[in-house]
């Protein structure tokens, strides 16, 4: 493959599976960084009781796992459709 | 002996398991990367059962009774640490089709200097990374075995887990591994709901912490054997601020110092000349002693006392022992207090305990800058470890490789979420473990409170049984990485490059043994070093070192050899020496006075290590542009491609 071309189909396969991973990230980044804040800046929300855990401990101490699988799956699923979009693309 | 009879079942099982599955191994490609025939789901299991540490087993639940909800981003990075990996290195890197990270290093950038700098980073947390286990299997086997030394175990360990290693490569682990993962699984799960039956679920016991917010567990009177100076800083007994403690010691001990806790700031006004008395007895003791001989049978009463700060705020002090010697002591309390049962040493009250920012991120006074600091470090961290990133290549392919990445998240999560449950039950119901500082060994214990004697030795039989999986199977992925690091990148790549496989399949063996021993060696100089710490070091150097080299290696087309090295050396080894720094004047072998913020980010120091690697990459390689190599489009569509378009290439097939 010469250079050229081989220069524009990784640019082009990069871009696109970049965009997912950052997007997916994002919003794990978010989470990351906003649960702290809440727990500081909104003690009493955090501390509201829901069957005997705290909010905040019900979300990092149970919920957060599911939610790491949730969006890992929703990666899984894009980065699949992207891979077989390219290879039909090129085969075209 | 019903615990003795789990573990052997173990150690039996390993080695069987460990010669049937070489048998089937004969390849040279086999060997080191299990042929690649492994699918997702045993892939994934194996991964989990190679990531899950005696740290992950016991420390995680240790640490979470000990310091409480901050604690539970350990069990949650640890797991999460996943998808940063899953979104950003585990396609590229199997696409990418070398066998290590320092082949990656070198066929990225075409630079053999590279790949020296890349192998010691594999040794280094390698070796970092194995200290723990060690630790481990030695204390394990002491708690099993209370006459038993803390070598036995490591011996044991070691040499069971080299010899299954040097005859059967990867693919003898992978399978080993694997099961291991579910019997880690089982031993977490299952015992964990049976205590739970008999002592109430896990929302009860934090309801009941969240209903009382400043209580504190009370002990009964039983003896607790404190560490002396080797174990510092797990050698303290600070007394409650909430009630009198009577503290009889039933040893002639030692005590390092007496101090007030918490530490009085400047401006902090206070009396505590009455708050320490030995009773019955001559013995001049104080709220400031140093240095202090007390004969066995003194009993030294201690009450709070009243601390008014420089904003005039009211709040209650009292008195810390640091054990110079080791001690037996018996924790108390006046008669007309809880019947006589003391608030336990050592723990924090519900409210402290059960919301954020508690003693273990509020220690140094900057409890967000370590909370985020710690979570970098575990996300990050997570995502430079070689031994786990090694596994990567048994994957057939990309899209396997990102599955399988999915699969060990839904497995660790199934794990991890128990770690709390173990710790809220350790809470309640063996305070005394936070007096002697052993709330690692909660969830062994636990079990044998139930009442039901047979029933509880079963179950600690289990627990046990599950920890020893925990460090055999991490260790053995160490011992994969680190010895295929000397056959194949050292021996195979510089010091012999025209050897044969089937040389480098020797080399391999040779090398297996050698850092068997050593790694014995090393586990035999840290028994006074904390399990949660010396693996906290290792994810602190691989965020900073490997983590920056395979993002931006992955996604980066500017990146450089020399900027790449650069990186990985800076942030890398400034992250080491600061925690080794830590760590020494923790143990009290240097003092430094540094303020409470240099502090914070020398003890957690991935907020500025990982910003640091990636800027130093960054800004080196732009400085070294020509650098870049010609084909860097080639490299990327490696990387990058799906493997039906061809581009991919593997080293070894």
């Amino acid at each position: 493959m010469d250079q050229h071309k081989a220069s524009e189909l990784s640019r082009r396969m990069m871009k696109k599976q970049l965009r997912l991973s950052l997007s997916v990230a994002s919003v794990f980044v978010v989470i990351l960084v906003g649960l702290p804040l809440i727990n500081l800046y909104f003690p009493e929300l955090a501390r509201t009781g829901v069957g005997g855990f705290t909010l905040t401990w019900l979300i990092l101490g149970v919920l957060f796992f599911p939610l790491t699988w949730i969006l890992s799956s929703w990666f899984v699923r894009g980065t699949e459709r992207i891979d077989a979009d390219i290879v039909k693309e090129e085969s075209n | 002996m019903i615990e003795l009879g789990f573990v052997l079942f173990i150690i039996a099982s390993t080695i069987l398991l460990g010669v049937w599955a070489t048998k089937k191994s004969q390849s040279v490609a086999d060997f080191f990367v299990a042929g690649r025939s492994v699918n997702v789901f045993w892939n994934a299991s194996a991964i989990s059962g190679e990531y899950l540490s005696a740290a992950s087993f016991m420390g995680v639940a240790g640490l979470i009774m000990k310091n409480g909800y901050d604690a539970l981003w350990y069990p949650v990075g640890y797991a999460a640490g996943y998808l940063f990996l899953l979104l950003f290195i585990a396609g590229p890197l199997r696409r990418f089709g070398a066998y290590t990270i320092p082949d990656f290093a070198e066929g990225r950038f075409h630079s053999p200097t590279f790949r020296k700098i890349a192998v010691s980073f594999v040794l280094f947390i390698g070796f970092f990374y194995t200290m723990p286990q060690m630790k481990g299997a030695g204390t394990v086997m002491m708690g099993i075995f209370p006459s038993w030394q803390y070598w036995y175990g490591i011996v044991i360990v070691g040499s069971v887990i080299t010899f299954n290693v040097a005859l059967g490569g990867m693919k003898g682990i992978t399978i080993v591994q694997a099961m291991q993962y579910w019997v880690k699984v089982f031993a977490i799960s299952v015992p964990c709901f049976v205590v739970m039956s008999f002592l109430g679920s896990y929302n009860e016991n934090l309801g009941q912490a969240l209903a009382e917010p400043k209580g504190i567990p009370t002990i009964p009177g039983s003896v607790v054997s404190m560490k002396g100076k080797v174990g510092a800083p797990n050698n303290a007994l600070s007394l409650s601020t909430a009630g009198e403690t009577m503290v009889k010691f039933e040893t002639d001990s030692v005590l390092t110092a007496i101090s007030v806790i918490p530490k009085p700031k400047s401006g902090d006004v206070f009396d505590a000349a009455g708050s320490i008395n030995a009773i019955g007895s001559t013995l001049d003791i104080s709220a400031t002693s140093k240095n202090l001989a007390i004969p066995k049978d003194t009993l030294v009463e201690v009450k709070p006392f009243e601390v008014t700060s420089k904003e005039r705020k009211k709040s209650k002090a009292s008195l810390k022992f640091e054990f110079e010697t080791p001690s037996k002591i018996r924790v108390t309390a006046p008669r007309s207090q809880n019947d006589g049962d003391a608030y336990a040493p050592n723990a924090p009250n519900n409210e402290k305990w059960l919301n954020p920012f508690g003693p273990l991120t509020s220690k140094n006074g900057y409890p967000i800058l370590y909370t985020y600091s710690l979570i970098i470090a575990l996300v990050c961290g997570t995502a430079g470890l070689p031994h786990i990133l090694v596994r990567f290549y048994t994957n057939p392919d990309g899209k396997s490789a990102k599955r399988t990445t999915l699969w060990v998240m839904v497995m660790l999560g199934a794990f991890y979420v128990f770690t709390p449950m173990w710790g809220s039950l350790g809470r309640t119901f063996m305070p005394i473990l936070y007096a002697s500082n052993t709330t690692d060994s909660a969830i062994i214990k636990l079990p044998t409170i139930l009442g039901n004697e047979t029933l509880g030795h079963f179950l600690s039989g289990i627990t046990s049984a599950g920890a020893f999986a925990a460090f055999m199977s991490t260790f053995s992925g160490l011992l994969v990485s680190m010895s295929g690091a000397f056959a194949h990148d050292i021996y195979g790549k510089i010091i012999k490059p025209q050897s044969s496989a089937d040389d480098r399949k020797n080399a391999f063996k040779y090398a297996a043994v050698g850092v068997g021993v050593i790694s014995m060696l090393l586990g035999l100089m840290v028994e006074s070093f904390d399990i949660a710490l010396m693996v906290g070091w290792a994810f602190a150097i691989g965020a900073a070192s490997y983590f920056p080299l395979l993002l931006l290696g992955s996604w980066w087309r500017g990146l450089t050899a020399t900027g790449a090295a650069t990186g990985m050396l800076g942030g890398g080894l400034l992250s080491l020496a600061s925690i080794i720094t830590t760590m020494l004047i923790d143990k009290k072998y240097i003092s430094l006075e540094i303020s409470p913020l240099t502090r914070s980010l020398m003890e957690q120091p991935a907020i500025w290590g990982v910003p640091l690697s990636i800027t130093l990459m960054v800004v080196v390689s732009k400085l070294t542009a020509k650098q870049v190599p010609p084909d860097v489009d080639t490299m990327m569509l490696r990387l990058h491609a799906p493997e039906e378009l061809g581009h991919s290439k593997d080293y070894i097939s």
